[in-house]
């Protein structure tokens, strides 16, 4: 949704910001522990715009909106606590998978709280069904849904603290003020927040006003660059991730997996032996394979590979990327504007599979008892994994206890909670705690992916003008049964949209949206029910549209006779977006003169209420191209990347930039190197040196992020946001140093560049040779 | 079930064990020490980097039976001691730049890091782009230009 993002020509909704109030509350607890209810406030649309391409529905409600309309009711339920210590703590219904979200909370505690940074305590909340859908970690949704009622929560939290103070000394509160973590008042008084904790502590919850938050003009933390809170923990080695965490009695347990994706297992033929192997101590079969538990991972390792299964068939057998692509090529919508023969542009895009696999392996403890469970592990969305693991264990929701921990990074993989149910069923069928790891060669190839997908686009030009932008972007099926479904169900009648999206047609409509006039203008999804291992990766959809439709809008322009960006400028329709555009022109030299083989790439985006534009330059030389790698692929390399970013308000703009560096690595792995090759219902994919993300021999040498001045008091959505418009610019650049555009990404997807490990065993073994290669 | 000795992070330690449990386990699943990470168990992505008698390798791929009892094996928690101080140049420069993300990879960064500027003094000379173009530990947010800008400023102060 758009306040700032349309004017001067779309007069849009007021934020889903603008129509939320909050009501405090002090919480009944030894200590100063204050909450929040977030009410949402009946708003009238605005009046219809008059624009060449009317808004689509992401202009006027995306998908954040989406998320904070449905998480609204339920936020009172967080809370800020100050502690005797002096410090405050805040345990976040949000995952923490190196997006910074931690971090910028405690930004957001300090600055209201007016304590020091380091004083701010952020731990995660345990799945807390009473929030229902306000803990879900996903849609770059986090820091819009939250950055108002944290800070509501710790300004009253700093107003009881004065106003004990002023109890205490018999003073007029307005009389005393605060400073990192002190009350100070006329006559050297001072009092820390540490020795009032108590006595502004409430026996009984009772209601209290909000004051007013600070105007960002008086702000000393928000919207300053800060280094992340577990930077020192990180770098000593003492950040504990869920692969990292001791519990008594939980030994390393892996699983044997079938050579086709979801098979079952038939039978296990020599069970005995592989239980007589060293370490190990149970096996137990479970839905998708045989799970060993050992004294250690090494020796799970082994038994995993020493057992001899019978498989039963898989959900995709017969499948390969062949036999998909002519599946979606089958189910593509028609376009509906015909071809106007001597002015249309009509291009047709495929893009593979990917994967949304962190560096971390799915990892999970369960300990299940008779009658009760605890489960650990990395989840996006608890709710909906303690709900699920409870009937499968056959216990009610509230015996299944499930604990967040930090995670490895996410990517979109800890929406889905597959490892966590798996140990479970492990843990109950051996009758013992474990601690669940997938192997490397798992997450590849049995692990949830970005699914395959084509994009159709015709743009009509005439006299002049761009009169028609169609783009049918077909998938298979990406599945969002994590629990967003409920939400949306929930909240779908109230949706300003028309007509019956169906779920994926409703995230693909709250996220695309064009931002140009090019008339008349329709971006559809449709979706084949293959039954892969699908999820949301990084950016959803918006990777492969905007891909697409950056090359097109090239190619416009091309045929105009138009430069990219003098084409983008003329026809974009938000001042914002031609605000990063023309600072990227201009910061990053556009149309400088380089060899051949060299060429720059330019695009645009606008979701989550932000406005990006990168600039790329690409370097296709055979030299470069024929670089020789070691166990990797060279190809062309992106030497200079530049990312503008308006985020409406960076609330950290350090980590705001850490977050365009990486979308920036993500969408040149997109658009050059990174894929899956699905051959008989498999990925062949199995490890790092297969899946070419991105490594240090293809970054740019050359890598600068700048943030825009503030254009509005709310932060938007920015852990997803570079990925696609850095893959766009990828790919214009690409075209335009070779003179082709590319039409099937990433571009060496045709060519199989490793070989791939056997699929049995489904784990390889660990190499011996590591001091050979000690330097 | 044999024994194996050699000296972690300056003292030393014996564990009974399998000979051919990788050292990485030996150190994660049995000496509790977790900052060598797991992220694929065939030396490709080098998150367990850790050193051996000052080298960078990959316990994920060093049967224990191969340690001697002399070796000195440094992971990410003895770095700071081996330069005398609370934290190793290339620590602070890590904090610095703000390099980490989600920091899985980052302890292994650092220390092939620190293995490849030693490497390169050894060679007598300083770290180039193609050296940083050399280190293969991946890191799946994409921090590689600060890890880049860190590492070039860590070396100073080595």
């Amino acid at each position: 949704m758009a306040k700032h993002r349309y004017s001067p020509d779309v007069p849009a909704l007021s934020s889903a910001f603008g129509r939320r109030r909050f009501l405090g509350y002090l919480i009944a607890a030894p200590t100063l522990a204050v909450g929040v209810f977030g009410v949402v406030q009946a708003d009238t649309p605005a009046a219809d715009a008059s624009v060449p391409s009317p808004p689509q529905p992401e202009e006027i409600f995306d998908l954040g909106d989406l998320q904070n309309l449905a998480a609204a009711p339920t936020s009172h339920l967080i809370s800020v606590r100050v502690n005797p210590d002096g410090t405050a703590s805040f345990a976040a219904h949000r995952a923490e998978v190196g997006q910074g979200m931690t971090t910028a909370v405690a930004m957001m505690i300090a600055e209201e709280l007016d304590l020091p940074l380091d004083k701010v305590t952020i731990t995660l909340a345990d799945a807390r069904p009473e929030l229902v859908f306000n803990q879900l970690t996903g849609g770059s949704n986090s820091m819009r849904s939250i950055y108002l009622p944290v800070r509501t929560a710790a300004a009253i939290a700093r107003q009881q603290l004065v106003a004990a103070a002023a109890r205490e000394w018999n003073l007029d509160p307005s009389a005393l003020s605060t400073a990192n973590g002190v009350v100070t008042g006329p006559g050297g008084r001072r009092a820390s927040y540490g020795s009032l904790a108590a006595a502004a502590a409430s026996d009984k919850t009772t209601p209290v006003p909000a004051p007013p938050l600070k105007p960002s003009s008086q702000f000393t933390v928000l919207g300053t660059p800060q280094s992340r809170i577990d930077a020192l923990d990180i770098v000593t080695g003492k950040k504990s991730f869920g692969m990292d965490i001791q519990v008594p009695g939980a030994l390393p347990t892996m699983v044997r997996r079938p050579p086709t994706i979801n098979g079952t297992v038939a039978s296990v033929n020599n069970t005995a032996a592989v239980r007589a192997m060293p370490g190990v101590t149970d096996i137990a079969v479970i839905s998708h394979g045989v799970a060993v538990r050992a004294r250690t991972f090494g020796q799970c390792i082994d038994a995993i590979r020493a057992l001899d299964v019978t498989w039963g068939p898989g959900t995709v057998d017969d499948t390969s990327d062949a036999t998909v692509l002519a599946a979606l090529k089958a189910a593509e919508l028609p376009l509906v504007v015909p071809p106007l023969t001597v002015t249309s542009v009509n291009a047709d895009f495929t893009f593979a599979f990917a994967s949304n696999s962190p560096l971390e392996p799915d990892n999970a403890i369960a300990d299940v008892r008779s009658g009760s469970a605890e489960i650990w592990s990395a989840l996006k969305v608890p709710i909906d994994a303690q709900q699920a693991i409870a009937a499968m264990l056959g216990m009610p929701q509230d015996a299944v206890t499930v604990h967040v921990v930090q995670g490895g990074g996410s990517f979109g993989r800890h929406l889905f909670h597959n490892v966590a149910a798996e140990a479970a069923e492990a843990s109950q069928r051996m009758g013992k705690p474990v601690k669940l790891m997938w192997s490397r060669t798992d997450d590849f190839r049995q692990g949830r992916t970005h699914p395959m997908c084509t994009s159709r686009v015709r743009a009509n030009l005439l006299l002049g003008n761009v009169v028609s932008y169609e783009q049918r972007h077909t998938s298979v099926q990406t599945d969002f049964s994590h629990g967003l479904g409920e939400m949306i169900t929930a909240t779908a009648a109230k949706l300003p949209v028309g007509g019956n999206l169906s779920f994926a047609e409703t995230i693909f409509e709250l996220s695309q949206s064009s931002p140009y006039n090019f008339g008349v203008t329709t971006q559809l999804l449709n979706e084949v029910p293959l039954r892969f291992n699908t999820g949301s990766m990084r950016n959803i959809y918006s990777p492969n549209v905007v891909c697409a439709q950056e090359l097109v809008v090239d190619r416009i322009a091309a045929k105009m006779g138009k430069d990219p960006v003098a084409f983008r400028r003329r026809y974009l329709k938000d001042s914002r977006v031609l605000a990063v555009l023309n600072k990227a022109a201009e910061a990053g030299n556009w149309g400088a003169a380089l060899p051949a083989g060299m060429a720059q790439g330019i695009a645009v985006h606008s979701e989550y209420q932000a406005a990006i534009a990168c600039l790329v330059q690409i370097d296709c030389t055979p030299a470069t191209v024929n670089r020789q790698i070691q166990d990797g692929v060279g190809g062309p390399r992106v030497t200079k990347a530049l990312v503008v970013v308006d985020p409406g308000f960076a609330i950290n703009p350090r980590g705001l930039e850490a977050q365009m560096i990486g979308g920036m690595n993500d969408g040149i792995a997109l658009a050059l190197t990174s894929s899956l090759h699905i051959s008989n219902g498999i990925p062949l994919e199995g490890s790092w040196d297969n899946y070419f993300y991105t490594r240090q021999w293809n970054t740019p040498l050359d890598m600068q992020v700048i943030v825009m001045p503030a254009t509005s008091d709310s932060p938007s959505g920015a852990g997803e946001l570079g990925v696609a418009p850095a893959f766009a610019a990828v790919a214009c650049a690409y075209a335009r140093a070779t003179g082709t555009m590319p039409t099937s990404f990433p571009i060496n997807h045709g060519t199989l560049g490793f070989t791939p490990y056997p699929l049995e065993p489904s784990t390889p073994p660990s190499p011996t040779d590591g001091l050979d290669n000690a330097y | 079930m044999p024994t194996y000795s050699f000296i972690l992070n300056g003292t030393p330690v014996s564990i009974d064990v399998e000979g051919d449990v990788r050292l990485l386990w030996v150190l994660r699943d049995l000496l509790g020490v977790t900052g060598p990470k797991y992220g694929c168990g065939l030396e490709v992505c080098k998150a367990c980097t850790s050193h051996i008698n000052g080298k960078a390798f990959n316990p994920c791929s060093v049967p224990v039976s191969q340690i001697q009892p002399s070796d000195e094996i440094t992971t990410i928690e003895g770095l700071a001691s081996t330069a005398g101080q609370d934290l190793h140049p290339m620590q602070q420069a890590w904090l610095d730049h703000d390099v980490a993300q989600c920091g899985y990879c980052q302890p292994g960064q650092i220390m092939a890091a620190v293995a490849t500027v030693r490497k390169v003094r050894a060679e007598g000379r300083e770290i180039t782009d193609a050296d940083l173009d050399g280190i293969r530990n991946i890191c799946r947010c994409g921090t590689y230009s600060r890890i880049r800008a860190a590492i070039k400023a860590g070396a100073q102060n080595m």
